[in-house]
């Protein structure tokens, strides 16, 4: 462990992304304690520049919300549907990857086809029907965009499982008379994990985008102050006052890159070989 | 008579975080025209670096840092690349362990050997061809015009090799270089090509640098030994004295680790059957869901019927392919047999459903033959031997206490059972292994080549432990080897099988001396060291009287 750890401060790109993570974190712990009061309130002048008025660093919005507030804020809204929805997604992803790779045959052959009608369809555009129907509070908004990212963890880790289930290791378990519960979920799974959170990183950061996409186009929960909501709000006025939208659209950028830098450096400390056999 | 190759003094530095610091620590040697100079040495010992130095082939971030070794009086370290590419293939030619790998999958052999000369000569098409058929007859493919259209994996395993060694004949070099050349092959086939090898050096003068592990094949070719350990050689000489006479104390050891062709003592034959296969039946069915014309049935196993003694190892022989680990896997029920039956007792395991299979698992265990890939890397090795008895109902503070008691039984120290298997040695790692299988206290013992994988030295620790285990606990064995040495040395009775059916049963004595199928001897005589070996054998059994007082 100790290892792995020294193998990726070592790697800039990685230490990098890793204190970006840790600052947004940061950020959306001390919201409340820096803006005590409902980012989501009436605060002042609508429209004013950032810096224009000491109050507000990073201006008012269309409604005379704090722009400031709002992002402090909406790190907690885009970290939470991130981990939330990123953690579903690799659960279903795991569960129906282990048991197609595991068991071959019908079991795999039916499982696969069912992700590749997942995958088929743009995931956007499934989500888009989800919150349709089921209606766009925050909670649904999340399991949602959980459910439409699931296919790719789950091929991923059933390519795992289809090099690891003929491994000696495994054949010496079922000779020890081991149940096949126990062999995918204690002693293939936990082989299989590494490049799963590496693609974990991918996850989140595409989850986090797609909750910004839905609150663009209006469709997320209105009721709490996500960066997605903000851009949207700042649509009508994108030409004059651009940085209603820039502001947020800068965070969910660092955001995105800092989940994606972490994630690179994850795998690249996880595979030392491969690194140095590219660089 | 003056050397064709000379290396003085040759250090190849290894990358930093390596076991240690040099590869080759000081190598001088010389090879000179018509002779075949064998370097043995177990793994690790920096043979095959040697091999890759020459041909200056090092992987990344090894380099050699001082020494000579020069080829007509140039030195190949200091030569360019270009200069280089002139003299591999042309000057000294290679072949290399694994045909499979070493031929490009994708091109006819024939066009792979003819690269060779529109690389480097300036011949015509038909007359590449003509050199191509000529190579293919010298190294006795079959039917060198079919070879000629052949891609790798249409080939057999001993005519993969074949026409790499056409590939390194191609441009008649003086010197070649032959890195394990037989050792993925089995041993009838292993025996051709020692003898294709011997033949083309006699006949075109070469001068061969042969790398091997195996005692047997150097004295089957070696004229002159070199013996290397961690980098340094340890004993050179003519063949004959190092294999008879040998000088320096490893070499020595090494020697007296290669198991004898003598046939153990029989022991005590304990009556009834523990184990009883009647015949059982395996089939692979592939290919061809809608044309009945490509699908393909392959028998693996052949109703075969079989007892095993309680107490006595019975060993199972074979080359590849010949069905003995689909056997063994049949008993534990890895796979499921398509017919016969597989009495443990009164047992009927092949009538068993999954679940129940589950809970007479303890009664018969399996060693498998891959120390490194038979141990979850994620488990320390106390856990994996307590594994078994929690499995089956043992409380984890009284399993893990008896994973202990185990480690100390196979040799092990008691307190590493919290370390992981990467932090043990391949031998270490089958000790393992065996605890592992031992901790259910089974009935019968399966070991499916569990000492292929290790080198000579650990392997017969390793045998030693399995017979000191069987006399101690009263284990009942199926043994399952390539390998006849090591089958003289740990079987009461040998069964040989060949394309999935038994052949020959018989007390490991009696089959050695005197077998009854064509097959079983064939087998016995390609043996590699086999001459050498009896006289070897001789001096032994002449030497027990003596030891003894009269009287």
């Amino acid at each position: 462990m100790g290892k792995l750890l020294r193998r990726y401060l070592q790697n800039p790109a990685a230490l990098l992304g890793g204190v970006l993570l840790l600052v947004i974190i940061a950020v959306a712990l001390i919201a409340p304690l820096v803006f005590p009061r409902d980012p989501l309130s009436l605060a002042g002048r609508p429209l004013q520049w950032p810096m224009a008025n000491p109050h507000f660093w990073f201006g008012t919005d269309a409604s005379g919300r704090d722009i400031a507030a709002q992002i402090f804020y909406g790190a907690r809204v885009s970290l939470l549907i991130g981990l939330v929805a990123t953690s579903i997604a690799i659960a279903i992803g795991i569960v129906i990857g282990a048991l197609a790779g595991f068991y071959g045959g019908y079991v795999d052959e039916a499982l696969m086809r069912v992700t590749e009608a997942f995958q088929t369809l743009p995931n956007f555009l499934l989500l888009l029907v989800l919150v349709a129907v089921f209606g766009s509070d925050i909670t649904t908004v999340t399991i949602a965009i959980g459910f439409v990212s699931w296919p790719a963890p789950a091929r991923l880790t059933r390519a795992e499982f289809l090099t690891l289930r003929n491994r000696e290791f495994v054949q010496a378990c079922r000779v020890l008379g081991m149940g096949d519960r126990q062999i995918i979920f204690r002693e293939i799974l936990p082989n299989a994990l590494p490049p799963v959170i590496v693609y974990a990183s991918v996850v989140m950061a595409v989850a986090i985008l797609l909750e910004s996409a839905l609150a663009f186009l209006n469709l997320s929960d209105p009721n709490v102050a996500s960066w997605g909501n903000l851009i949207g709000s700042g649509r009508g006025v994108l030409r004059t006052q651009w940085y209603v939208s820039a502001i947020p659209g800068f965070a969910i950028l660092m955001t995105v890159l800092a989940v994606s830098l972490v994630g690179q450096g994850l795998n690249d400390a996880l595979n030392p070989r491969l690194r140095r056999t590219i660089t | 008579m003056s050397a064709l190759l000379e290396i003085d003094d040759l250090h190849v530095r290894l990358p930093r975080g390596a076991d240690r610091e040099e590869a080759l620590a000081g190598v001088t040697l010389s090879l000179v025209p018509g002779e075949i100079l064998c370097v043995v040495g177990e793994s690790g010992s920096g043979k095959s670096m040697l091999a890759n130095a020459i041909m200056r082939l090092l992987p990344a971030g090894v380099e050699a840092t001082r020494g000579r070794i020069s080829l007509g009086g140039r030195d190949l370290l200091r030569m360019s690349e270009a200069e280089m590419r002139r003299v591999r293939g042309a000057a000294i030619g290679m072949i290399f362990q694994e045909p499979m790998t070493a031929l490009n999958p994708l091109r006819r052999a024939g066009d792979q050997v003819a690269e060779m000369f529109r690389v480097h000569t300036d011949f015509s098409t038909r007359q590449i061809r003509e050199r191509v058929l000529a190579l293919f007859a010298e190294v006795r493919l079959p039917d060198p015009e079919a070879a000629l259209q052949a891609y790798a994996h249409e080939l057999s395993g001993g005519q993969r090799q074949r026409v790499m060694i056409a590939m390194a004949l191609a441009l008649q070099p003086a010197i070649l270089i032959a890195d394990e050349p037989t050792t993925a092959l089995d041993v009838t086939t292993q025996a051709r090509i020692l003898d294709l090898i011997r033949d083309i050096q006699r006949r075109r003068g070469m001068a061969i640098l042969f790398i091997t592990h195996d005692f047997g094949v150097v004295a089957e070719i070696a004229d002159r030994v070199v013996v290397m350990r961690a980098g340094e050689l340890v004993e050179e000489g003519a063949a004959d004295r190092v294999l008879n006479q040998p000088q320096a104390p490893y070499t020595r050891a090494l020697i007296a680790a290669v198991p004898p062709l003598l046939p153990r003592p029989p022991r005590q034959a304990g009556g009834a059957p523990i184990l009883s296969l009647v015949g059982v039946s395996k089939t692979y069915r592939s290919g061809g869901l809608f044309s009945r014309r490509l699908r393909r049935v392959t028998h693996a196993v052949r109703e075969v019927s079989l007892d095993l003694p309680k107490g006595t190892t019975l060993g199972i022989v074979g080359e590849s392919g010949s069905g003995k680990s689909t056997l063994a896997r049949c008993i534990v029920r890895l796979l499921d047999p398509d017919g016969g039956n597989i009495l443990l007792g009164d047992t009927d395991l092949a009538a068993l459903s999954r679940r129940a299979m589950r809970r007479q698992s303890r009664r018969v265990q399996m060693v498998f033959q891959d120390p490194f890939a038979s141990l979850n890397p994620r488990r320390r090795a106390g856990e994996l031997v307590a594994q078994g008895p929690m499995l089956h109902g043992m409380k984890r503070d009284a399993a893990l206490a008896k994973a202990r008691d185990l480690f100390a039984l196979v040799g092990l120290d008691p307190s590493a059972v919290d370390r992981f298997p990467h932090e043990f040695s391949g031998g270490q790692r089958q000790r393992i292994g065996l605890a592992r299988a031992l901790a259910l206290e089974p009935d019968v013992l399966i070991a499916d080549e569990p000492v292929s994988a290790l080198d000579v030295s650990v392997q017969a620790q390793v045998l030693a432990l399995l017979d000191e285990l069987r006399d101690r606990l009263g284990l009942s064995m199926l043994f399952i080897t390539h390998d006849l040495r090591v089958a003289a040395k740990v079987c009461d009775r040998i069964a040989v099988m060949k394309d999935g059916a038994l052949i020959e049963v018989g007390a490991t004595a009696d089959v050695f001396r005197a077998p009854q199928h064509d097959y079983t001897r064939a087998l016995l005589d390609a043996v590699p060291g086999r001459d050498w070996s009896r006289r070897r054998e001789s001096a032994i059994l002449s030497a027990i009287p003596a030891a003894i007082p009269a009287g």
